[in-house]
Parts: C-alpha cells; structure tokens; sequence
C-alpha cells in the first residue's frame, strides 16, 4: 500500500505551549485511522497542524510525497486534505444547501462528491436544503459539516470529534456513511472520544496521552487494558 | 402640498445618504474594520472624476465609469498593502491608522487642488425637474435616489446569488472555518474593499454634481454615511437606505423650518431613532 499522508515528528506550540511532541503517523490509501484520547492530548492541535490552522514548529506533513508543511490552509485543502472541524463550525449566514457549496468553493473541476451525491448520503438534509445550516439538530449539522467537507472531493478527510454532543443513535446514523465515503476513495482519520465508536470504524488505532502518541495498532491486537493504560496513562511498569 | 415636497425631497437626498453609507456598511459587515476614511476617499473620488473630466474634456458621468475600476484598484491596494496588516482581535489599530489615512488624503488633496471649492459639471440636467405625481422632483436628485436602490440591488444580489457573496458570508460569520475551505480572507477582504471603493465612486459622482465640494468635507460625509448604517441596523443594506432617508426628511424637514436646521435635525433623528431602537431599524439577527 502507498503512503498517502505521512506525518513525521511533528511539533506544534500555542505560543510558549508545546501542544505536539514529535507525533509520527501514516495513513495509507483507503485506509481509516482512529486518534484516540483524553480532553487536552493533542489531538485536536493534530488536526490543526496538519491542516495548516495551527503553526508547525518542528517536523513535516507529506501527502503523497509532497513536502505540505508550512502550507497554509488554502493551499492544503487544495492539496487534498479536508477537515471536519470540531464543533461543526457550520456558518450561520449560509443555508444548508450554501454550507455544502462552499465547500467546493476553490475545487476545479468535477470529481466523485456533488450536491446530489451529498444529499443521497444525507437524503435529510435536502428536505433541509433552503434552512439555515445552524438552525438543524446538532446530529444534522454534524451531516452538513462532513457533507461540506466531502464537497472539495479530498483524498484524506480528518474528521474531528464527530460525536461530540450527539446521542449514540445519532452517532451511529453518522458513522454509518463512512463505508460510502472510504469507498469514494477518500482516507479518513477520525479523532474520537468515544472509544468504541472509533474502534468499529478504523482499521488503526492510535491513542494519544499528552502531545504524544503512547499507543498504536489494529483494533483487533489490542487488549481493553492496553488501550485503557494508554488512554489515562497509567503505567504498569 | 409644500410638506409633500419637502418629504419628498428629503427621501431623495437620502438616496445620497445610502450611496455614502454603502460602502462603509459593506467593510465593516464583512471585515469588522471601520474605515475612517471613507468619507474622504469620497472625496477623493469626485476629485478623480473632476480630473478625468478636465484631462479629457468627458461628462462626469463619463469620467465615473472610467474612475471605477481605477478606484477598485484603489481599494484592493489600500486593503492589501495596509488594511490587512492591522486587522486582527484589537479595534485599535484599524480605527487609528484609517484616521491617519484620512488626515493624508485631506492634506494631499489640499496640495493638489487647493481649498477651492469645486463641482463636477453635469449640464443642464443639473437644474431639469419633473412632475411625479402632485410633486415636482429634480431629475439629478431622482437619479441619484434611482442609482442607491439599483447600487443595492446589485450588492444584495452579489451577496445573496453569486458565490462571491457566499464567501463574503462565510468569511464575515468565521475566517478561520472559512481558510478550511479554501478561502483566502485577506483576498476576500481586498476585494470588498475595491467594490466599497466602486460604491464610493458613484456616491462621489452624485456628491460633486449637487453641491460644491473642497478637501476637507470628507469626515461630515463619514458621519452622515455613520448614521445612516446605524439608523438602518448593522448589517441590512436595506435598513442602509431606510436609515439615509430618515437623516435626509429630517435635514429637509429642519430646513424648511429654519435654515439653519438642516444639519442639527438630522442628527437629532439619528438620537432619536437610537433611544427608541437601540439596534437600529433592521437589525441582523446574529449580530
């Protein structure tokens, strides 16, 4: 398999807070990577960094080869890496059916994800179309977010805390897309809290503790322990 | 029937009003940056008409349209070279260095032209009339008036049906978000600021056509055009011209009472609409 993204020693501040302490990953073609940990372990600033809202001070992003480093927003978004933002971030100005163009605002070209193909993933948010995005339930908004997302057509899309607030049914609605969207092509990264939501949905785990990755593997290799160890950070040893 | 026509004036002039305000409305929707120096690139604006106009021998309305695109350029340059260096969470700065600005566009005009007073000379439609009902309207007023609803028409349109206009949105509700989907705020910043530049060009055409104008009247301009927004309620173009209207049937009104009015009366509506709507008449909900 080919590297699609990857991210090698990477080292982010918020001003004299070092946030990421050298954070290594690879995320392979069609591949769904879960980020796993605590309030305040850094994967939220991952997401940041990676996609060029955060400043990088050390280390390096590759998409398919390609140094993305420094880029900024913009450029990596055309670049091919999309965010799912924590929180949504839907803009309230624009009705659902704008949130969701926007999204497509600097791709050229066609590509796999169109409006109608967005509303046959989410058949709820046409009915919603004309509505203000910020106006829906909070599971629906979390549609017109990855919809947005999804509409500049990305090789990796990170989606950043998508239950966050949502009730588990509502949560399970949502994830269940994700086949359609790992089938369009697209990698994904999740970061999640919710642990067993993230390990039914990737094919890698990755648990962060404090800027750092302290744990990686596939699902089915490790143990509940392991990964409750890495989570709270108790050492056995 | 005198009191009609006073009315009626008075909403044309805030036609005039509206144009001024426009632009202001705009920048200050899309980047939260009062520019206070709008006023005198009002001015500079006629005086850039009155330039062509003299260098070419072309009608002021003529020498408009080719002071338009000089005047976007303008305005992106301003924007990009100046403007976008001091925005950011502090107020401070932007309001500091537009005061600057409007301090050197004053002074650069005075060494330019003088203290003179000048008017742009449109012709005789400068003094043509027409009845419209039992009125008798100025023609260079009603197209002034005819010209702010088709410059709002226009920006609505902008806004609301081209995907300009969703960027403009996106970027004023949440730039960072909006970086996330590939739109460069600063690029979107120095574009608004080029179209209020445009805006100000139509509203200088109309300014130099009705009364005389010398250097130093740019910041009675900012106020009106201040008032205006505000009467209106942030944000609403629509309540941009509802707000100039109001300030203009009460300059016309305190006019016809007593001269010396005029100015003061306007001002008073502008208090007494905000004691009575402190958000203005057409406030945006999410404001």
């Amino acid at each position: 398999m080919t590297a699609f993204l990857e991210v090698q020693g990477l080292i982010a501040h918020y001003g004299d807070f070092k946030a990421l302490f050298g954070v290594d990953l690879t995320l392979h073609q069609g591949q769904t990577l879960a980020i796993i940990g605590a309030n305040g372990a850094g994967k939220t600033t991952l997401m940041r960094a990676t996609t060029g809202i955060a400043h990088v001070t050390g280390g390096s992003v590759r998409l398919q080869g390609r140094d993305i480093t420094r880029l900024s927003a913009p450029d990596i978004l055309s670049a091919g890496i999309a965010m799912v933002p924590e929180g949504r971030r839907l803009f309230p100005s624009l009705t659902v059916e704008e949130n969701l163009q926007i999204g497509a605002h600097s791709r050229k070209g066609n590509g796999f994800w169109t409006l109608d193909r967005i509303y046959g993933l989410f058949p709820i948010l046409r009915e919603r179309r004309t509505h203000p995005g910020t106006a829906l339930s909070g599971g629906q908004q979390q549609m017109v977010a990855i919809g947005r997302a999804l509409m500049s057509n990305p090789t990796v899309l990170l989606c950043d805390e998508l239950s966050l607030g949502l009730a588990p049914v509502v949560i399970r609605e949502i994830y269940a897309a994700f086949p359609t969207i790992r089938d369009s092509g697209t990698a994904i990264i999740v970061v999640e809290q919710d642990i067993g939501q993230a390990l039914k949905v990737a094919d890698h785990v990755h648990c962060m503790m404090e800027g750092r990755i302290t744990l990686s593997g596939r699902p089915q290799d490790l143990s509940r322990a392991a990964i409750h160890d890495a989570y709270f950070g108790v050492n056995h040893a | 029937m005198i009191w009609l026509d006073t009315l009626v004036q008075g909403m044309m002039l805030g036609g005039l009003y509206a144009l001024f305000a426009a632009g202001l409305s705009l920048v200050f929707g899309i980047m939260r940056l009062v520019n206070l120096a709008h006023g005198d690139l009002i001015v500079l604006g006629a005086y850039l008409i009155l330039g062509i106009g003299t260098a070419t021998g072309l009608n002021p309305f003529v020498a408009a349209a080719l002071a338009l695109p000089l005047m976007f350029a303008l305005g992106w340059v301003l924007q990009t070279a100046l403007l976008n260096r001091v925005l950011g969470d502090d107020i401070l700065p932007p309001l500091l260095v537009t005061f600057g600005l409007s301090v050197v566009i004053q002074n650069v005009l005075l060494q330019g032209y003088s203290a003179d007073s000048r008017k742009l000379p449109v012709g005789a439609i400068e003094s043509a009339s027409m009845p419209v009902g039992p009125v008798t309207v100025g023609v260079m007023p009603l197209i002034t008036f005819g010209s702010a609803i088709l410059v709002i028409l226009a920006l609505n349109w902008l806004f609301y049906h081209t995907a300009l206009g969703r960027a403009f949105r996106a970027t004023s509700d949440d730039p960072v978000t909006a970086q996330l989907m590939g739109i460069r705020p600063r690029r979107i910043f120095a574009i608004a600021t080029g179209i209020a530049l445009v805006v100000a060009t139509i509203a200088a055409l109309y300014l130099g056509a009705r009364a005389n104008f010398d250097p130093s009247i740019g910041p009675a301009r900012l106020l009106y055009a201040f008032e205006a927004v505000i009467i209106g309620g942030l944000g609403s173009l629509w309540g941009t011209l509802a707000g100039g209207m109001v300030i203009g049937v009460a300059q016309a009104f305190g006019a016809a009472l007593n001269p010396e009015w005029q100015i003061l009366a306007g001002h008073i509506a502008f208090v007494a609409v905000l004691l009575v709507r402190p958000r203005g008449l057409f406030p945006r909900a999410n404001d």
